[in-house]
């Protein structure tokens, strides 16, 4: 059934009908409107059969979800930017003792200057956390995410963040179709732990590990990871088999003239310029390229499902013989560029690309169609920088004189 | 495509006008999106919302740059909000005031402006009906009344279904009274206390603050 839902109130339904047995959140904006949808399902008894924990701090909701996990139940969290920040050491933990917890991350900025709005630097600070981060292109996705979140998550033993763009998902209201209780119920397997603690048969889950093992453990962790692309793949595959239509995968692929999602749709060509974004700019993309497919403009959109495993083969299959590439960024390493096209770069050594990154919509500020024809538009005409800040205020940053940023020593 | 942008304050209720609005749409067939603009802003701040009705899905996630159609919830913003900003031409905008459209056009500073000025008492209808100034309903029975994009039934429904009750009753009802005054049918109830009374709210009236027109 079709209908009209707040992203937020989508994913805490589509949460509550993968049955989780604990779920412990503390909130914080943007996430917390999921949150509390879930607490009043929890007391309505549409989520049953769950324990709805109240704490006070986000490190006491990862360190609930991890003993939860531990004792053998599905669990969940979401969070945000400073919440994320403030449980990390605890997300990092979870990795560490293969606890399946999937949380949502409704990405935000973090501080300072304090700043409550969306970009994606808060997930990127937890990027080599151990977890999978599957992201959202919109809210459809982001629901039908977590379905699938929970099952790799489960078959892996590895935690997974569902990242989906704060207040631009979170609080945008769409037509979306739900799955239902007994779709899901016949999707998702029930939560069979690998690893629980039982007082019949003590046993430790996340010892000390000095100097002989722990690069071992490391490298056994490494090597689960690597699993985890086949595994995503596989679950995103049924997903679409099962209900009809695409979510999550490691690299989401577009139709090159309608710009639809399409699985199926040709590798790009020597000729395009590839557009490579994750999160909800992939939708303004879409709005922003079809058009300019019309015109006829070799250009090309390719979406980041999977950020962690970063998808490095799928990467470049979808981008084919395409050695131009446009990296639309929410995140920026300082000194550097943005962060996903750090990764992108990575995947594409040796390939003799040229990578632009335009860094936008950092703290919320809206990506525009406009801005992004324009960047696309002095890509083809190679005026685009390697690094470029969309829609910076000229004038809006002071000019320190010139040899101000040196500092006497 | 037919886009909407909606002007008010924190507590008037913007954000569920837009999620309203959409609603209301996607029961006309519309494909819908609404997009609050949230700022960490207390009750009182200016907020603005968004919402689109397409025949195709919508993608797009920026704000609503060139609305067809803007709603003002409070006419304190006229100046400060620049609701007329980005007005497509021929655009209807929609007031809460007590004033008439020249009055909007002039605090505005839309003399000029090639737009459908309508204007609505929503805030002392709500008052009136309601017992709260909550204009949401009246904005939206008022658009009904304009344009053809929703109707006054599907407002009715959705405010039913968000405020099972006496309270989605109540919202219905605005939603209707606000549709008779822009249809013409000009809403007189302070000026005739004897019509409609048997739908006032128990307990104390509040009188609805003017309109400041200095």
């Amino acid at each position: 059934m079709r209908e009209v839902l707040e992203g937020s109130q989508a994913v805490a339904r589509t949460v509550a009908r993968c049955r989780p047995g604990v779920v412990c959140a503390y909130p914080i904006s943007p996430q917390t409107h999921i949150v509390e949808a879930l607490s009043v399902m929890a007391r309505t008894g549409e989520l049953s059969a769950c324990e709805y924990v109240n704490v006070e701090s986000e490190f006491s909701a990862m360190s609930v979800s991890i003993g939860a996990s531990a004792a053998g139940s599905r669990a969940y969290t979401a969070t945000a930017s400073q919440g994320l920040l403030y449980m990390a050491e605890a997300v990092y933990n979870a990795a560490g003792m293969g606890l399946p917890i999937v949380m949502t991350v409704a990405n935000r900025a973090v501080g300072a200057p304090i700043n409550i709005w969306n970009d994606h630097s808060d997930a990127m600070a937890m990027r080599d956390a151990g977890w999978l981060q599957l992201y959202a292109a919109d809210n459809q996705e982001a629901a039908d995410l977590h379905v699938i979140a929970f099952a790799a998550a489960e078959e892996l033993g590895i935690p997974a963040m569902v990242c989906m763009d704060g207040f631009v998902l979170t609080h945008a209201t769409d037509v979306l179709e739900l799955a239902t209780q007994e779709q899901i119920d016949a999707f998702l397997p029930p939560y069979s732990p690998a690893q629980a603690l039982d007082i019949e048969n003590p046993s430790t889950i996340g010892t000390m590990a000095g100097p002989e093992s722990f690069t071992e453990t490391k490298y056994l962790q490494h090597l689960r990871f690597l699993d985890a692309a086949g595994v995503i793949e596989a679950w995103s595959e049924r997903f679409r088999k099962a209900f009809g239509r695409e979510a999550g995968g490691l690299v989401a692929r577009y139709d090159p003239d309608t710009l639809d999602r399409d699985g199926d749709a040709p590798p790009a060509s020597a000729e395009d310029l590839a557009v490579v974004a994750m999160g909800s700019v992939v939708g303004t993309l879409q709005a922003t390229l079809a058009p300019m497919r019309a015109e006829g403009l070799p250009v090309r959109l390719v979406g980041i499902g999977a950020y962690r495993p970063f998808p490095r083969e799928a990467l470049k299959a979808a981008l084919g013989d395409s050695r131009h590439i446009v990296v639309v960024d929410r995140a920026l390493e300082l000194g550097a560029g943005g962060v996903l096209t750090g990764d992108v770069g990575r995947a594409l050594a040796h390939t003799g690309s040229r990578i632009h990154s335009v860094v936008a919509g950092l703290g919320g500020r809206p990506i525009l169609e406009a801005s992004l024809r324009d960047a696309v538009r002095r890509a083809l005409a190679d005026e685009l920088p390697a690094l470029d800040f969309l829609d910076l205020k000229a004038g809006g940053v002071p000019e320190p004189p010139v040899g101000a940023t040196e500092v006497a020593r | 495509m037919t886009q909407v942008r909606i002007h008010g304050r924190g507590g008037q209720g913007v954000v569920t006008a837009a999620e309203m609005l959409a609603r209301a749409g996607f029961l006309a067939g519309h494909e819908v999106q609404a997009i609050p603009s949230f700022g960490s802003e207390r009750t009182g701040a200016p907020v603005v919302a968004y919402c689109r009705f397409s025949d195709a899905r919508l993608r797009t996630r920026e704000p609503v740059l060139e609305p067809d159609v803007v709603l003002v919830q409070d006419p304190t913003l006229l100046g400060p909000a620049r609701p007329f900003a980005g007005l497509a031409p021929g655009g209807i905008v929609i007031v809460d005031t007590t004033a008439d459209a020249p009055w909007v056009r002039e605090h505005a500073g839309a003399q000029d402006a090639d737009a459908r000025v309508v204007t609505v008492p929503a805030t002392r209808i709500a008052m009136d009906l309601l017992g709260r100034p909550k204009p949401a309903a009246a904005m939206l029975g008022a658009y009904a009344g304009c344009a053809d994009h929703i109707t006054l039934d599907a407002v009715q429904q959705v405010f039913r279904a968000r405020f099972p009750g006496a309270v989605g009753e109540a919202n219905a009802e605005v939603a209707t009274t606000a549709f008779a005054h822009v249809r013409g049918d000009l809403y007189t109830r302070d000026d005739s206390p004897e019509k409609g009374d048997a739908a006032a709210p128990a307990g104390p009236r509040i009188v609805p603050q003017e309109v400041s027109r200095a």
